[in-house]
C-alpha cells in the first residue's frame, strides 16, 4: 500500500468537488474492495474521501419505487422487508456475496464499483490492460477458468464480480448520480460498460460523480425474480455463473420476462435476444432451453472457461422453470 | 485413576480465546523493527540490477538487504529429513517464481511494506522447467526415510498380465498449500554472538540447528522459543528463509527484528504438497482378490533440492498382494521446494489407490466394502512382520453401521433424492506409527505442584493437554497441578513435531520422567523418619490426588506437598529420557480408519456436495478423546478440501502462482461441511507398539478422505474423476 491522503465530509458536493478536482482521488464507502486492491498496490489513490458521513444510508419504499440509498450495507438490504418483497432476486443475491462480515461492511453502490476478481488483474507482476492500458493481457492465454465467454475483447476477457448487479438486470433497477454535471439516472443494463479497446473504463461514471442510490420500481415482474448462483463451494464465493430471471406470465402465455447473467462477462450481462424470445410464448422447458441458447450466441470459450457455456444455459433452464412454477 | 483417556478441555484453551497466548508474532521486545520481504516474481533467470534507492529513501527505513549487500551466510542444509537448502540473497540467481530477493527493515511494519514496494528488481530470464508432466526425472535415491524409490516383491508384470481383471488408470492430484491460520513468523534478536529467536515452528531444535548452520555459531549461541503454534501441517516442520532472512536482519540492524509473511508469502518459501501424477494398476482374480499391484509415483521438487511425495508407501502394506511394485519419480522444476503436508504421500497416494481399488470393485461386481475385506493384509506383507495391533476389520464395520452402508444401492447413478444424485463411497485409511528419542523434565514443589518441561511443540492440537494427562496421571495429582512448559530448546530436546509423533515421543519421555520424580518422592518419604510412611516398603505405595498413602492401609501417607516441604530444596527435578527400543525390528506398527462418504450431485450444474461422513479410526491407546476427535475430524475436513476445493494454480507459461490468497485458493466453509460428519474411536489396546501404547492421530484423519468422496461421486454419477479436486466442469 502507498501513502495516501485521507479525508472525510458529510457533504456531498464537498465529495463530488473534491474527488472532481482532483485525477488521483476516489471515494471511499465500504472499503472492501478498494482497501485490499490498495494493499495489493493496483489501486494507488492520492486522496481517500471518506463518504460514510453522507445522508445516502436509507432504503425507504415510495409509491412506485423502493429507494436504496448508495450507502445501505449489503447485510441491511438483504433483509430488508420492501426489498424482499418487492425484488426477491436482489436480497438472494446480496445474500449469496461475500461473507456476512463483508456484507455487514460493503455498501450497494460500492458493490456496482467492485472491480474484476482477475487474477491478472490483481496482481501486479503480470500483463494486465484493465490496470496498465497496453501492456496486454496474460489471462486470454493463461489460468481463465473464471473468465468471461461473451463480450470479452482482445484486450480483456473479465468478469464483473457482483452479483447484486445480474439480479439489478432482472427488476429493471435505475442508478442514481450526482457528479460535477448535476444529477442524472442510469438504467442499470446502462450503467456498466464493455472492455473494448479500453478495458480501464468500466462504468459510464464520470471522473468525480457519486452514486446517491438505487431505485427499483415496483412490479409484478420484479417481484417474481430469482437469482441463483453456481460456485465452487457452498458459501463466500463468486460465481462460476449465475442467473437473475424474472417472468410474468398471462393466459398461458410469458407477458415478459428479465434475464441477467453474471459469471460469463465483463459486465453484467442482460440476454436481452433471449427475453425477446420468450414473450408470447407458453413457458415450457423447450422455449427455456430456446431461451438458453440464444443467451450464448457468440459465447467464445478460452480453453478452462469452455464449461460455463453448457452450464449457464442449464442455469438459464433451471432458473426459468423456478420462475415459472 | 483414570486421567489419561478423559475427554477433559484443553489446559491452554482459556489462555487461546482470551488472547492471553502469545504467539511468536506477538512478541513484545524493547527497539523492535519490522522486515518484509520481497519476492521474485520470475521463475527462472538472474537479478540483472536492484534499484534499491527509492526503499531506501523511504521513511523510517533501516536497511535494504539483497545479494549485493547480505551478509554471507550458509545456504546449503548439512542433514536431517526436514533440514532444507534455502534462498538467502546470497547470489543472483533466481530459482522460483516468490523466491525471497530482498529484505526491507523499517520501524514500522507499515513503512517497511511501503519500502518493499519500492524495491525495483530488474531479471535476465531463463526458460523455466514447469511441467511435470514433460520434465525430465529421475529415481530419487530414498522415497521416504530408508525406503528405496524403486521397490518390488514378487513379479508384478507377469502377475499381471495373467491378472483374470485389469484396471490400469492414472490420478492426478494438484499443488496444495498449507496455509495454516498463523502464518509464519519470527522475531530474532541477538546479543553479542548469542541468538535468540521466537519463531512459529514444529521443531524448535531443528530450526535451532538450521540457524547455527547458517551463522556458523555453536547451536548452544542460539535458542528458539515457540510456546503455541497456530497451525502448521508439516509447513512449520523445517526452518526456511524467512527465519534466516529476520535473523540475518536483526544482525545487520542490531535491532530485534520481526517477520511475519503476509497470506500470499504462504504460498511463497515454506513449502507445499507437490503435485503427482500416480499410475496404479491392479490385477485380480474374478473374485477381487489381488495378484498385482503397481503404483507408479512422479511428483515435482525444486531445482535445488529434493524432496519425494512418498505417495505409494501404503501401497506396499495396506493389502495382501503378492506381487507389488512401486516407483517414485522426481522431476526438478522451477518451483519453490515441496514439503511434508499431513499425511505426506498417503493422502495423496491413497486418492490414488483407494479410487483404484473402487474402479476394481465395480469390474469385480463386489460392494466396495468387500473386495477391501478379501484382501485385507493380516500381517505387513512388505515387512513381513506381524502388525503391533491392527484393527482395520473393526473400523470397517464400525463406520459401515455408523454410517448406514446397507442403504447403499451397489449399481452406481441409481439413487435419487428429488432431483440430485445420491452416491455413497468407502476408502481405507492408513498412517505409519513413528516415533523419535525425547526428553522430558519433571519438577516436583513443596506446594504440591509438578512443572513439566520438555522441548516439543503443541501445533493446536493438543499435546500440552495430553502431556498433562500423562504427567498427572503418573503423578497421582490432578491435571490442575501440573504446568507443562514446552516450545524452548533451553528445555530437554524433543523431536520435530511430524509422522504423527509427538505423542509416541514425547509423551513416554514424560511419563518415564514423572514415574521417577514419584518414586523418588516416595523414597523420600520412605526413609524419613518425620513420614508415617517410614520404613515401609515401595511395593506397598499407591499415589492419588497428591497423596501417597498404603495400599491396604489407606489412612497411613503423606503428601507430596509435605514431603518436599521437608526437604532441604524444597523441590525435586527428574529427568525422563526416552527412546525407540527395537519394536521396529518385531512389528510393523500403522494405525488404520475407513471412511464414508454420501454426496449429492446435480446431474446438470455438476455441484458436489457431501452431505455425511464417518470415519472410523484405530490408533491405540486415546489420551484424550475429546482432542483426539478433533484431530480426526479436522483431518477429514480437509480431506473433503482436498477432494472438492483446493488447488494451487500456476501459470503453465510464466510459472507464476496465481491464487496466492485465500478468496482464490479454495478451503471449505461451515457451509460445505455436514452437520452430519463424525469421527468414531475403535478401542485398541497395543502391548507392542511404545509402553503407553499410542499411534499418532494427526495425520491419519486425512488419509483416504478424498478418496471415499470421489468414489462416492462416482456411484452417484457414474462418472470417474482421476483428477482432484472435483469440480464442476468435470462432471457436465
Amino acid at each position: 500500500m502507498r501513502p495516501f491522503a485521507y479525508t472525510r465530509t458529510a457533504s456531498s458536493s464537498a465529495a463530488v468537488a473534491t474527488v472532481t478536482a482532483d485525477r488521483d482521488a476516489k471515494f471511499l464507502a465500504g472499503g472492501t474492495n478498494l482497501i485490499d486492491l490498495m494493499k495489493d498496490t493496483v489501486e494507488a489513490p492520492a486522496l481517500l474521501v471518506d463518504i460514510n458521513a453522507l445522508p445516502f444510508g436509507d432504503i425507504v419504499e415510495h409509491r412506485t419505487f423502493v429507494r436504496i440509498g448508495a450507502l445501505a450495507r449489503m447485510s441491511d438490504t438483504a433483509d430488508h422487508p420492501a426489498v424482499v418483497r418487492i425484488a426477491p432476486a436482489v436480497a438472494e443475491a446480496l445474500l449469496a456475496s461475500a461473507s456476512p462480515q463483508l456484507r455487514n461492511a460493503a455498501t450497494i453502490g460500492g458493490n456496482l464499483m467492485q472491480r474484476t476478481r482477475c487474477a491478472y488483474f490483481r496482481d501486479v507482476a503480470t500483463a494486465c490492460n484493465k490496470r496498465e492500458p497496453g501492456r496486454g493481457c496474460a489471462a486470454i492465454d493463461g489460468i481463465n477458468r473464471q473468465h468471461a465467454v461473451l463480450g470479452g475483447s482482445r484486450d480483456c476477457i473479465c468478469v464483473h464480480p457482483s452479483d447484486m448487479a445480474v439480479a439489478l438486470l432482472a427488476v429493471d433497477a435505475i442508478v442514481r448520480t450526482r457528479g460535477p454535471r448535476g444529477e442524472r439516472s442510469i438504467p442499470i443494463a446502462a450503467f456498466h460498460t464493455l472492455p473494448g479497446d479500453t478495458p480501464q473504463i468500466e462504468t459510464v461514471l464520470e471522473h468525480g460523480e457519486l452514486i446517491v442510490a438505487v431505485d427499483i420500481p415496483i412490479s409484478r415482474l420484479a417481484s417474481t425474480s430469482t437469482y441463483v448462483k453456481v460456485r465452487d463451494r457452498a458459501s463466500y464465493e463468486f460465481a462460476l455463473v449465475s442467473v437473475g430471471a424474472a417472468l410474468s406470465v398471462r393466459d398461458g402465455k410469458i407477458a415478459d420476462a428479465r434475464l441477467g447473467l453474471g459469471g460469463i462477462a465483463p459486465k453484467p450481462w442482460r440476454a436481452l435476444a433471449s427475453e425477446r424470445a420468450l414473450i408470447g410464448v407458453a413457458p415450457s422447458a423447450a422455449a427455456f432451453e430456446r431461451a438458453a441458447e440464444i443467451a450464448v450466441g457468440g459465447a467464445r470459450g478460452y480453453g478452462h472457461n469452455d464449461f460455463k457455456i453448457p452450464l449457464v444455459k442449464r442455469l438459464i433452464v433451471k432458473s426459468l422453470a423456478s420462475v415459472a412454477a | 485413576m483414570n486421567l489419561v483417556g478423559a475427554p477433559i478441555d484443553r489446559v491452554d484453551g482459556r489462555r487461546k480465546i482470551t488472547g492471553t497466548a502469545r504467539y511468536a508474532a506477538e512478541t513484545p521486545l524493547p527497539g523492535l523493527t519490522y522486515a518484509v520481504m520481497v519476492e521474485s516474481t520470475i521463475p527462472a533467470g538472474t537479478i540483472a540490477a536492484v534499484d534499491a534507492a527509492a526503499a531506501t529513501r523511504a521513511s523510517g527505513v533501516i536497511a535494504v538487504l539483497t545479494y549485493e549487500n547480505a551478509p554471507k551466510v550458509e545456504q546449503h542444509k548439512v542433514a536431517g529429513m526436514t533440514d532444507r537448502n534455502l534462498p538467502l540473497l546470497q547470489d543472483r540467481i533466481v530459482r522460483y517464481d516468490r523466491q525471497p530477493v530482498a529484505v526491507v527493515v523499517a520501524d514500522t511494519f507499515e513503512r517497511a511494506t511501503d519500502a518493499a514496494s519500492l524495491v525495483r528488481i530488474r531479471y535476465d530470464t531463463s526458460v523455466p522447467a514447469l511441467s511435470l508432466a514433460h520434465g525430465s526425472g529421475y529415481h530419487p535415491e530414498h522415497s521416504h526415510g530408508d525406503e528405496p524409490s524403486v521397490y518390488e516383491r514378487g513379479n508384478v508384470d507377469a502377475a499381471f498380465a495373467g491378472a483374470d481383471v485389469k484396471i490400469d488408470r492414472t490420478y492426478t492430484t494438484p499443488v496444495e498449500h498449507h496455509n495454516p491460520m498463523e502464518p509464519h513468523a519470527t522475531v530474532a534478536t541477538w546479543d553479542g554472538d548469542v541468538l535468540t529467536v521466537y519463531d512459529a515452528t514444529q521443531g524448535v531444535f531443528g530450526t535451532r540447528s538450521r540457524l547455527a548452520v547458517a551463522f556458523g555459531i555453536p547451536p548452544a549461541n542460539v535458542r528458539v522459543v515457540c510456546p503455541f503454534v497456530g497451525g502448521g501441517f508439516g509447513s512449520k516442520g523445517s526452518a526456511w528463509a524467512h527465519t534466516v532472512l529476520a535473523a540475518m536482519a536483526a544482525r545487520a540492524v542490531k535491532r530485534p527484528v520481526k517477520l511475519v509473511l503476509a497470506r500470499p508469502q504462504m504460498f511463497g518459501s515454506v513449502g507445499y504438497r507437490p503435485a503427482t501424477i500416480q499410475r496404479v494398476t491392479l490385477g485380480a482374480k474374478r473374485d477381487g482378490t489381488l495378484v498385482s499391484t503397481l503404483h507408479e509415483v512422479r511428483s515435482q521438487t525444486s531445482i535445488f533440492d529434493e524432496f519425494v511425495e512418498p505417495s505409494a508407501e501404503l501401497t506396499k502394506m495396506l493389502y495382501a498382494v503378492p506381487n507389488v511394485r512401486t516407483i517414485n519419480t522426481v522431476v526438478p522444476l522451477n518451483a519453490a521446494t515441496p514439503t511434508f503436508m499431513r499425511a505426506p504421500g498417503e493422502s495423496s497416494g491413497s486418492f490414488a489407490l483407494e479410487s483404484a481399488m473402487d474402479e476394481l470393485a465395480y469390474a469385480v461386481g463386489l460392494d466396495p466394502l468387500e473386495v477391501r475385506l478379501r484382501n485385507h493384509a493380516d500381517s505387513d506383507p512388505s515387512k513381513q512382520l506381524p502388525f503391533s495391533s491392527k484393527s482395520l476389520r473393526e473400523c470397517y464395520s464400525v463406520g459401515a453401521e455408523r454410517f448406514g452402508w446397507s442403504r447403499r444401492v451397489p449399481r452406481a447413478r441409481s439413487m435419487r433424492d428429488g432431483g440430485l444424485l445420491v452416491g455413497m463411497g468407502v476408502a481405507s485409511a492408513t498412517y505409519p506409527t513413528n516415533r523419535s528419542a525425547a526428553s522430558a523434565l519433571v519438577r516436583l514443589s513443596s506446594d504440591g505442584t509438578a512443572h513439566v518441561f520438555a522441548g516439543t511443540q503443541d501445533l493446536g492440537t493438543g499435546a500440552y493437554t495430553v502431556f498433562s494427562q500423562v504427567a498427572a496421571e503418573e503423578l497421582g495429582i490432578p491435571v490442575s497441578s501440573v504446568r507443562f512448559e514446552l516450545g524452548d530448546t533451553n528445555f530437554p530436546m524433543g523431536p520435530v513435531s511430524g509422522g504423527s509423533q509427538t505423542t509416541a515421543s514425547v509423551g513416554n519421555a514424560v511419563s518415564v520422567a514423572a514415574r521417577s520424580a514419584r518414586d523418588r518422592a516416595i523414597g523420600l518419604a520412605l526413609g524419613d523418619p518425620q513420614s508415617s510412611l517410614h520404613g515401609h516398603d515401595a511395593d506397598a505405595i499407591d499415589v492419588r490426588d497428591g497423596r501417597i498413602f498404603l495400599r491396604d492401609r489407606p489412612d497411613v501417607g503423606d503428601t507430596y506437598a509435605a514431603i518436599l516441604g521437608r526437604h532441604p530444596q524444597g523441590e525435586i527435578e527428574e529427568r525422563g529420557d526416552a527412546r525407540p527400543g527395537d519394536e521396529k525390528t518385531a512389528f510393523s506398527m500403522h494405525a488404520f480408519g475407513a471412511q464414508f462418504a454420501e454426496v449429492r450431485v446435480d446431474p446438470e450444474l455438476g455441484t458436489v456436495r457431501v452431505v455425511k461422513m464417518v470415519g472410523a479410526f484405530a490408533s491405540g491407546r486415546i489420551l484424550n478423546a475429546k482432542t483426539a476427535r478433533s484431530q480426526y475430524l479436522g483431518g477429514m475436513v480437509w480431506g473433503l478440501s482436498m477432494a472438492l476445493h483446493e488447488i494451487t494454480r500456476t501459470d503453465a507459461r510464466s510459472g507464476r502462482i496465481m491464487n496466492a490468497n485465500l478468496a482464490d485458493y479454495l478451503v471449505p466453509v461451515n457451509k460445505d461441511v455436514p452437520s452430519d460428519f463424525e469421527a468414531y474411536i475403535v478401542p485398541e489396546d497395543d502391548p507392542n507398539v511404545n509402553p503407553l501404547g499410542v499411534k499418532g492421530i494427526g495425520e491419519i484423519g486425512i488419509v483416504g478422505a478424498a478418496a471415499a468422496i470421489a468414489n462416492a461421486v462416482y456411484h452417484a454419477t457414474g462418472t470417474r474423476v482421476r483428477d482432484l479436486p472435483i469440480q464442476p466442469e468435470k462432471l457436465v
